[in-house]
C-alpha cells in the first residue's frame, strides 16, 4: 500500500492523535502524518471532519474516519493479517470498550481538572477524584491482564492504547503540580504497566517526552488565558 | 444450554430503549427489571459499581454496561441474524461515528431545551434545531441512517422520538414543522415491531416528566 494512501491529520501533543499512530505502528502501516498548526485548522481538516472539526482524522484512500477510538477499531478491522488490537471474545471486547469510554468520559476530564482547579482545597478534591479513578483502573488492569503484561494480554490492545496515550499528560500534570499520581505504592500494577507501555516499540516513537510536552503545556495555558480559544 | 438474559432498565430511559430494541431485533428472550432510580437495587449497584446507572445487560450472570457498548455486544454474540452494523469496515466506522454523535450532542441539546429559561432557552432551541438539521442532512434520502437496513445509528437515535412531546411542549417548537424528515424516519422505524414495543408513549413520558420535575 502506497504511503500516501494513508494519511493522519493530527498534532504531536494530542493523546487522541497518539492512539491511531500506535495502532498503525502495531499493524506496520506506513502513513503520512500531516501536522496541524497550533491555533488554526487546515482546509483539509475542516473538509474531512466538518461535524467536529477536530483531530485526529484518518484519511484512507481519500475517505475520512473520525474519533480516535473509532479510528483504532477501523484500523484493526482493515489490517487483519497483523496482530489484533481488540480481543476476539465479545465479552472481553465489551469490557475493553467500557474502560476506554471511562478513560475518555471520566479519567481524562478529571485529570485535566487538576491544573484548572482554583485554590488548594479545590485542587486536593480533584486529585482525590483522580486517585479514585486510578484505583478503579488498577483493579481493571488486574482483571483484564490476568497476570500478563498489558490490559490486552501479551500485547498492547485497545484499552492499553486508550489509557496509555494519557500517560504523557499525566506526567506533565504530576510535574506541573508537584504531585505523584501514578504511585507504585498505591497502583503497583499500573505503575509497572506504564513503563512497559512507554517502552513498547509501537509507542516509543510517538509518546512525547515529558519535558517537551511540559513546555508545550505552558504555551497552551498562556494562550488560553490570553484569549478565548478559536471556534 | 439456554442463555440467561436480564436487563436492568427504567421505562423512560432513552438509553435503556436502545437495548430493548436491539434485543427485540435479534429475537432474544430476556427478563426486564424496572429500576426505581431514586432507590437503586442491590443488583444494579453490584452489576454497575462504577457508574451505578441503567441500562445494564446481565448475560449468564456477567454484566455489560453503557448502551452502545451493550448494543454492539448483542450484535456480536447473536450474530446469526439481523446484523445491526454493516460488514464493511468503513461503513462500520461511519455508523459508530454517528451513533457517537447522538451520544455527544443529541441528549445534551434536549436537556438544555427543557432546563433553561428565557434567552438561554432561545439559544438552546437554536442549538437543538441545528443538531437535528445536521442529522437530517446525514439521513438524506435514505430510509434509515443505516441505508436500506435499520441499524446502530437508528437504534441510537429513535428512542428520542418518545421524548419529542416533552421537547415540543417545554421548548415551544414543532418537530413536524422544523424537522419533517426526522419525523418521517421515526414513523418508519415505529412500523418495526422491535421499535414499537420498546418505546413508551410520548404523552406518558411527558406526564411522568412533569411529575418528576414539577413543571407548570
Amino acid at each position: 500500500m502506497a504511503k500516501s494512501e494513508v494519511k493522519l491529520l493530527g498534532a504531536w501533543p494530542s493523546p487522541f492523535v497518539m492512539r491511531p499512530r500506535i495502532a498503525l505502528n502495531i499493524k506496520a502501516v506506513e502513513y503520512d502524518f500531516l501536522e496541524e498548526t497550533f491555533g488554526s485548522k487546515s482546509q483539509l481538516l475542516l473538509q474531512s471532519n466538518p461535524v467536529h472539526k477536530k483531530i485526529p482524522v484518518l484519511i484512507h484512500a481519500d475517505k475520512p474516519i473520525c474519533e480516535s477510538l473509532i479510528i483504532v477499531q477501523y484500523i484493526d478491522e482493515v489490517w487483519t493479517s497483523a496482530p489484533s488490537i481488540l480481543p476476539s471474545d465479545p465479552y472481553d471486547r465489551a469490557i475493553q470498550r467500557f474502560w476506554a469510554a471511562y478513560v475518555d468520559d471520566k479519567f481524562f476530564p478529571t485529570m485535566r481538572g487538576i491544573s484548572a482547579a482554583q485554590g488548594e482545597e479545590a485542587k486536593k478534591a480533584v486529585v482525590e477524584q483522580v486517585a479514585e479513578a486510578l484505583a478503579l483502573l488498577e483493579e481493571a488492569f488486574g482483571k483484564c491482564s490476568k497476570g500478563k503484561a498489558f490490559f490486552g494480554g501479551d500485547r498492547i490492545g485497545l484499552l492499553d492504547i486508550a489509557f496509555g496515550s494519557m500517560l504523557g499528560w499525566l506526567r506533565v500534570t504530576e510535574k506541573t503540580n508537584g504531585l505523584k499520581l501514578l504511585d507504585e505504592a498505591k497502583t503497583p500494577g499500573l505503575a509497572k504497566w506504564a513503563d512497559r507501555f512507554c517502552a513498547d516499540a509501537a509507542v516509543k516513537g510517538v509518546m512525547p517526552e515529558t519535558e517537551k510536552l511540559a513546555e508545550f503545556s505552558k504555551v497552551l495555558m498562556a494562550k488560553m488565558r490570553g484569549a478565548p480559544p478559536p471556534k | 444450554m439456554a442463555d440467561e438474559v436480564v436487563l436492568l432498565d427504567f421505562w423512560a430511559s432513552l438509553f435503556g430503549m436502545r437495548v430493548r430494541i436491539a434485543l427485540a431485533e435479534k429475537g432474544i428472550e430476556f427478563e426486564y427489571k424496572d429500576e426505581d432510580l431514586r432507590n437503586k437495587s442491590e443488583l444494579l449497584l453490584k452489576m454497575n459499581p462504577v457508574h451505578k446507572k441503567i441500562p445494564v445487560l446481565i448475560h449468564n450472570g456477567k454484566p455489560v454496561c453503557e448502551s452502545l457498548i451493550i448494543v454492539q455486544y448483542i450484535d456480536e454474540v447473536w450474530n446469526d441474524k439481523s446484523p445491526l452494523l454493516p460488514s464493511d469496515p468503513y461503513q462500520r466506522a461511519h455508523a459508530r461515528f454517528w451513533a457517537d454523535f447522538v451520544d455527544q450532542k443529541v441528549y445534551a441539546v434536549g436537556k438544555n431545551l427543557f432546563s433553561k429559561k428565557g434567552e438561554d432557552q432561545e439559544a438552546a432551541k437554536k442549538d437543538f434545531l441545528e443538531i437535528y438539521k445536521t442529522l437530517e442532512g446525514e439521513l438524506g434520502d435514505k430510509p434509515y441512517f443505516g441505508g436500506e437496513i435499520f441499524g446502530l445509528v437508528d437504534i441510537a437515535l429513535v428512542p428520542f422520538y418518545s421524548w419529542f412531546y416533552v421537547y415540543e411542549t417545554l421548548g415551544k417548537l414543532s418537530m413536524a414543522a422544523e424537522c419533517p424528515k426526522i419525523i418521517e424516519w421515526a414513523k418508519r422505524c415505529l412500523l418495526k415491531e422491535s421499535v414499537a414495543k420498546s418505546l413508551p408513549d410520548q404523552k406518558k413520558v411527558y406526564k411522568a416528566f412533569v411529575e418528576w420535575f414539577g413543571v407548570e
